[in-house]
């Protein structure tokens, strides 16, 4: 795996809002088909991270690396050009709108023949689709027809997911997705997680939550003041270990890379 | 694979139960009930045709404009300027009719094309400001407002234009086919369409999924701007086409009576079930919200009330529309 090309790589990443600098020099690596998590303490540059790498917030400087290649990420389109799709912390679902419309939401299903090209949309299609992707993800959704603010955090979260993984052809960044959620509908994202991997998407997990990191996680990459601190296999060290690198009460130093 | 997580009352709900719910059900129902209260009170002259024709084309114009403020106010904007608008596409209209000059088809047709472009610019002019400029709705249709009804009185002089082509007012004015108006006709044509379009089409989904979470459309790569652009100009030119029927009824621009259109057709509206937040509504409620005021106010008429008790019954309707809509909303956001 050490030999492995990266799937995405973030070097020297510098981002700016107004007078705090929020990511110093950043680096951030995503192998294929693992589920990396991005952990830090808050303020850490997380989220800044994550926008920059799925164009939210283009970075004011630094380089992005996509399968080798530099690529310019400026705008979500761009991210998703490339096949990178993204969990937001707030979901960005649509709430009176039913969830077939949310998963659909920019890329419709147009009815074929000429009903199609006066706007006409194939909401058969389009649900039959979605309630696929549910079932595919164990999402449980049993009114796909009810706009999506009648269901629970859970199953909102599931639409979210579902959304990301239906389009996303090499990685999904999710920002905290249990952070709002109980115990039960927590192990459901994290199965959701595990079976993401399966079909060989890389996943970029954003949480607070160790135990959960080391159930599912693959690598530990921890952002300390805007800026890579270490590089961790959950299997080799302890949860005490992960908090001290956040904390900088140890000092992996890791930086420029193994 | 696992049991089922979901609580019982996430139950989807039936079909009947969906419909019962729906608000624009209710006030459908709400209409029934009026009529049949006021046919039961006075049956030949409530079902009168001449009647029925009347509440009909009293809603015509109104309709035109209310299904404009459907699609805006489904976005969670607002558009207060369209009486204006109506006012201004009026005289421009009537004014190019009578450069020409004569009574042909091709001179009512220009008034027309007039007409609706310059509702049409008008509604760009709104789109643009809110749009671009990220100037609040009401603000912008508010000063709009102003603009348009000043021009209308700049280019009149502020004398109504009295003149228009007899044959316009004579044939589609007063005429009708099968005993239906043309101006109903063409109304409910227009609500027809576009409610299927609000519906059924990518527009309609985008318009909902504005009003419910604009950045997040944003965030899906739609063109949001250009979406709401888009939205208040079909407003505007909707305004401008009910300038047209308006001029081709009273056979005169009438400025002084369009004051309280916006508000008329803002509670027709509301009261059909559409939200003020944003993301809720349809066209069906919509026409629903557009003959309840005009069967009050016909109604109250022949029963013996005074009608000046309609002003307060559509008052306390259109405030009870809104409590429920707000009850709806904190239901399901608990």
């Amino acid at each position: 795996m050490v030999s492995e090309q990266p799937l995405l790589e973030a070097r020297n990443i510098v981002k700016s809002f107004g007078r705090v600098q929020a990511l110093t020099g950043a680096n951030f690596t995503v192998y294929p088909g693992e589920v990396v998590a991005l952990v830090g303490d808050n303020g850490a540059g997380k989220s800044t991270l994550v926008k920059t790498l799925v164009g939210v917030h283009p970075a004011d400087s630094g380089e992005i690396l996509f399968e080798g290649e530099p690529v310019t990420i400026h705008t979500p389109q761009q991210a998703r050009a490339i096949g990178i799709e993204t969990v937001y912390q707030d979901l960005a679902l649509a709430a009176e709108i039913d969830p077939a419309a949310n998963m659909f939401l920019g890329r419709e299903i147009m009815r074929a023949g000429p009903l199609g090209k006066l706007g006409f949309l194939d909401k058969a299609e389009m649900r039959k689709r979605s309630e696929d992707a549910f079932n595919h993800l164990g999402v449980r959704i049993q009114d796909t027809t009810a706009p999506v603010a009648n269901m629970s955090g859970g199953q909102r979260q599931g639409i979210a997911i579902s959304r990301a993984v239906t389009w996303a052809s090499k990685v999904v960044f999710m920002d905290e997705p249990t952070a709002a959620l109980g115990v039960v509908q927590t192990r459901n994202v994290l199965e959701q997680i595990k079976k993401v991997r399966e079909q060989g998407l890389a996943i970029v997990l954003i949480s607070h939550n160790l135990p959960e990191i080391f159930e599912v996680a693959d690598r530990i990459e921890v952002l300390r003041l805007g800026e890579r601190v270490a590089r961790l296999r959950p299997s080799d060290v302890s949860m005490e270990d992960v908090v001290s690198a956040m904390t900088g009460a140890s000092s992996f130093h890791e930086e420029d890379d193994r | 694979m696992s049991e089922p997580t979901a609580p019982a009352e996430e139950r989807p709900p039936s079909t009947l139960q969906r419909i019962a719910s729906g608000s624009s059900t209710q006030i459908g129902l709400i209409l029934v009930a009026l009529i049949v209260v006021f046919s039961l009170l006075s049956f030949e002259s409530f079902f009168a045709i001449a009647n029925a024709r009347n509440i009909a084309t009293d809603a015509a114009v109104l309709l035109v404009l209310a299904v404009g403020a459907t699609y805006i106010i489904i976005t969670a904007g607002i558009d207060l300027s369209v009486g204006a608008v109506l006012v201004f596409s009026g005289v421009v209209a009537a004014k190019a009719m009578n450069g020409l000059g004569g009574e042909s088809l091709g001179v009512i047709l220009v008034g027309l094309v007039v007409s609706l472009a310059a509702g049409l610019a008008w509604g760009l002019f709104n789109g643009f400001l809110v749009a671009k400029a990220k100037i609040p709705a009401f603000i912008v249709t508010l000063g709009s407002l102003g603009m348009a009804l000043g021009g209308a009185y700049l280019i009149t002089g502020g004398v109504d234009e009295r003149e228009v082509p007899f044959k316009l007012v004579a044939n589609f004015g007063i005429g009708r086919v099968a005993g239906i108006p043309y101006l109903v006709l063409v109304a409910l044509a227009v609500a027809i369409v576009l409610g299927v379009v609000l519906a059924q089409t990518r527009f309609g989904r985008y318009t909902y999924a504005i009003g419910s979470n604009e950045e997040a459309v944003r965030r899906s790569g739609v063109n949001v701007d250009r979406h709401l652009i888009k939205v208040y100009a079909l407003a505007g030119l909707l305004s401008g086409l009910a300038g047209f029927m308006n001029l081709a009824r009273f056979g005169t621009t009438t400025i002084g009576g369009h004051a309280t259109d916006n508000l008329n057709a803002i509670a027709a509206v509301v009261i059909g079930g559409t939200s003020l937040f944003g993301g809720i509504g349809t066209v069906l409620g919509t026409v629903f919200g557009v003959f309840i005021p005009a069967v009050l106010q016909n109604g109250f008429v022949i029963v013996g009330v005074q009608a000046f008790w309609q002003q307060v019954a559509v008052g306390g309707v259109l405030i009870a529309a809104v409590y429920l809509d707000q009850l709806r909303r904190s239901r399901q956001r608990q």
